[in-house]
């Protein structure tokens, strides 16, 4: 049965329901419902929720938490995450799992509390030192936010890895019509390396230091090996009206929702203009992304910021047929009537 | 070989492992792992303890003893301790932290996992000095004292003043026990010991954050031998960071000896 | 048909509670839906509105520039919202605090003095529902019986004996237009 969510409460509900043991938080618009929400509902399941001191006391103790074998979870927004940044690297070092859910808004600096996407390089490149990109999945409903969010807890298992829920104020803020998953068994598990104490077993270490350079690399080589097998595996997107596409916007989240009222509108008027959304932002769909280019005439990029998942759309793209850009970068969501006249002027460019 | 007229008097606790450490000759992080491990041994929790260690000196301290043990970011001991413990509230947590990770870079995580009454053990090992990156201003640098970033001496108007992290925290309504204490000669050590089993004894029994500083000597980066080095934490470091009780709250009373 | 309501109010007039209601109406019509909110400073004290959109089909963009309606009941929502109404659309007023009539020709304009409406049911803070009673029927979004559902429903424990005086509000409102 479909019921109303907020975004940022329906993403709350899934983790619990996805067996979310450990919620470290701290206030920050426009994700403070999904702490708000935890901070009742955690304690009533008899789970540890923890309002930390700032996002660099939350990331360690989802750090500690996970490291300790919980399903563990922070939530946060743009300025947040680069306080997070340090421990988002000991993680991936330390080859826990962890998830995090980023309620993106305008930058740099303070910036403003409006939905942003400009948290993309810092996302999906890695942001903390070191080698190293999180799983970045960017929802574009409150239905895929829940989705995806049952699939980050997998994900982060699976590779024992950080996997970023990257959605932005819009989709935390909106109420859309979502089908909650059936709540998971938190089951008891010991996989071999969660700290739970020395109890018959050998003593365990979870660590991120390799003080030789050789053993460093080989240990890097292993991140590498994994991060491989993401690109392979893991890459997921979704399309709308591209079978027979001439021109193709690429956008992702709120930003691909826009577009889609454009392209609608677009196609009313005799364009024949698709759609092509990443939900992974790492791993990017370098590849299809590629076969796109090689069978239309020319991409339009549309992102709330000045231009950053562009430069992987350009890298798929590799000069095949011309890239525009449209981006809005003051926190605010742009509205279709924008965005048509840019695919407009996309295919007034190669006639 | 033992026989029959030998007792053993000294022998490596169970919860250190057989290993040489990295520490420098003099340095009293040895003697305050094993005390930490005696305990360990004397109270039977060596299985359900897990350690977190800091970016220090005591960065390998998990080499060293026998029980599970996480590595944790610069300063961030204390909130990753809070995550173990509070996913594995039948677990000893403890974190080892040196005083350039607990006093200055982890300060906000010390003070708040104190302030929540978080119920893990710190065991704060203070130097006056950042030991690893080779004898820098340390927050507990006593004024006047030589390192090689205050080459002159700490001066207490630019650099300011030393931080007492004993005294702040027992300000703590969440800290149920917090002391402070010396390995510069063997009474003290005997007496740390005791502290330590203090605290640990006080997280056993849910009665809220404790903490143990423990003065301790870096003859390396001093610049002085071992014994000089022992001398200056009784002569120097004891006036500045006198020793003593500065926190038992009465919910830890019951757990607390001598 | 896709309906795009912007509902705008001082913040405690109802204005969220009113798109709110409307939404979970779209719902129990099975029909895609879409509520957003102002959010962020301009929650505190000054103007809050939200978006409302209700599809038969998938709903790309979840704001709109031009409504297809839009329900005002202070006069600075009157006039940001007024000239953004779509040709055709609907302009559902509280005239009790809004003077300006629209000089639209158009648009359909409906000024109901829904705070005195409300008053006369003794609930002066019913205002929104007499408001959004003409607005669900001056569009023919949403049936007026699924908003009495949706009230039944969803209405909370201390509100609960208002109940029948909120669906006499919807009524008295739909009848206006």
């Amino acid at each position: 049965m479909k019921e109303l969510w907020e975004g940022n409460q329906a993403i709350a509900e899934a983790a619990l329901r996805a067996g979310l043991e450990a919620y470290f938080g701290y206030p920050i618009t426009p994700q403070t419902e999904l702490l708000e929400y935890l901070s009742r509902k955690m304690p009533e399941l008899g789970r540890a929720f923890v309002q930390a001191e700032s996002e660099i006391g939350t990331i360690n103790m989802v750090y500690g938490a996970a490291s300790g074998g919980a399903r563990a979870m922070t939530s946060s927004s743009s300025p947040g995450i680069s306080l997070m940044q340090e421990g988002i690297s000991y993680i991936v070092g330390s080859e826990v799992p962890a998830v995090i859910v980023d309620m993106m808004r305008g930058g740099p600096g303070l910036g403003n509390i409006a939905p942003g996407q400009a948290d993309y390089f810092q996302l999906t490149k890695g942001g903390g030192h070191g080698d190293y990109h999180p799983i970045v999945l960017a929802p574009w409903s409150v239905q895929e936010a829940v989705d995806l969010t049952i699939g980050a807890f997998d994900l982060a298992e699976k590779y024992r890895h950080v996997v970023i829920l990257a959605a932005d104020g819009n989709i935390g803020q909106m109420m859309e019509p979502v089908e909650m998953p059936a709540p998971r068994k938190i089951e008891k598990r010991d996989r071999g390396w969660e700290l739970t104490g020395a109890i018959n077993r050998e003593h365990r270490l979870i660590s991120s230091i390799y003080l030789q350079p050789e053993v460093l690399h080989k240990h890097n080589e292993k991140i590498q090996a994994k991060q491989r097998a993401i690109e392979q595996n893991q890459v997921r997107y979704h399309e709308f009206l591209m079978d027979d596409a001439e021109y193709a916007v690429i956008a992702f989240g709120t930003s691909a929702r826009v577009a889609h009222t454009a392209i609608t509108w677009a196609r009313a008027k005799g364009i024949r203009v698709g759609l092509h959304r990443p939900i992974s932002l790492y791993p990017f769909p370098y590849a299809r992304v590629a076969e796109i280019s090689k069978r239309v005439r020319a991409i339009l990029v549309v992102e709330m910021n000045a231009g950053q998942m562009l430069e992987d759309v350009r890298l798929g793209v590799a000069e095949r047929v011309p890239v525009s850009f449209y981006g809005v970068m003051g926190g605010r969501v742009p509205f279709p009537d924008e965005v048509l006249p840019e695919i407009e002027k996309l295919v007034n460019s190669v006639h | 070989m033992l026989t029959d007229d030998m007792q053993v008097v000294y022998e490596c606790p169970d919860a250190l492992t057989d290993v040489i450490t990295h520490y420098c000759p003099g340095c009293t992080h040895g003697v305050i792992h094993r005390l930490i491990a005696e305990v360990l041994d004397e109270m039977g929790i060596r299985e359900k303890t897990i350690g977190v260690a800091p970016v220090g000196c005591s960065v390998f301290i998990y080499n060293y003893f026998d029980c599970d043990f996480a590595q944790a970011a610069h300063g961030r001991a204390p909130a990753m301790a809070t995550g173990l413990k509070r996913v594995h509230p039948d677990r000893v947590v403890f974190t080892y932290q040196g005083d350039g990770d607990l006093a200055a870079i982890g300060t906000a995580e010390i003070i708040h996992a104190a302030a929540r009454g978080e119920n893990i053990s710190v065991f704060f090992v203070n130097n006056a000095v950042y030991g690893m990156t080779g004898g820098q201003m340390a927050p507990t640098t006593l004024p006047g004292m030589k390192t090689t970033s205050s080459p002159t001496g700490r001066d207490v108007e630019l650099a300011g003043f030393p931080l007492r992290v004993s005294e702040l925290l027992a300000q703590m309504t969440g800290a149920a026990y917090v002391v402070r204490r010396s390995v510069h000669d063997p009474g003290n050590i005997n007496k740390t010991k005791k502290a330590i089993r203090n605290a640990l004894n006080v997280q056993l029994n849910q009665a809220g954050f404790s903490l143990v500083e423990i003065l301790s000597s870096c003859p390396t980066n001093w610049g002085t031998s071992a014994l000089d080095a022992l001398k200056f934490v009784k002569e120097q470091m004891l006036p500045f960071y006198p020793l003593g009780d500065y926190k038992v709250a009465d919910s830890a009373k019951s757990f607390i000896v001598g | 048909m896709q309906h795009e309501i912007i509902i705008s109010g001082f913040g405690g007039q109802g204005a969220l509670f009113a798109g709110q209601l409307i939404a979970y109406g779209a719902l129990a019509e099975d029909r895609h839906v879409t509520w957003i909110p102002s959010y962020g400073p301009e929650m505190r004290g000054g103007t809050a509105h939200c978006t409302v959109i209700i599809s038969d089909q998938e709903i790309g963009s979840p704001l709109v520039r031009r409504p297809t309606a839009a329900l005002v009941m202070n006069p600075p929502s009157f006039e940001r919202y007024e000239p953004a109404i779509q040709p055709g659309g609907i302009l559902v007023a509280n005239a009790n605090l809004i003077a300006t009539v629209s000089a639209r020709a158009d648009i359909r304009a409906f000024a109901i003095k829904a705070n005195e409406i409300a008053t006369e049911f003794g609930s002066p803070q019913l205002a929104n529902m007499v408001l959004t009673g003409a607005l669900v029927t001056a569009t023919g979004m949403l049936k007026l019986e699924t908003l009495d559902y949706v009230l039944n429903e969803r209405i909370s424990a201390r509100h609960r004996d208002k109940l029948a005086l909120n669906k006499q509000c919807l009524r008295r409102g739909a009848a206006l237009v």
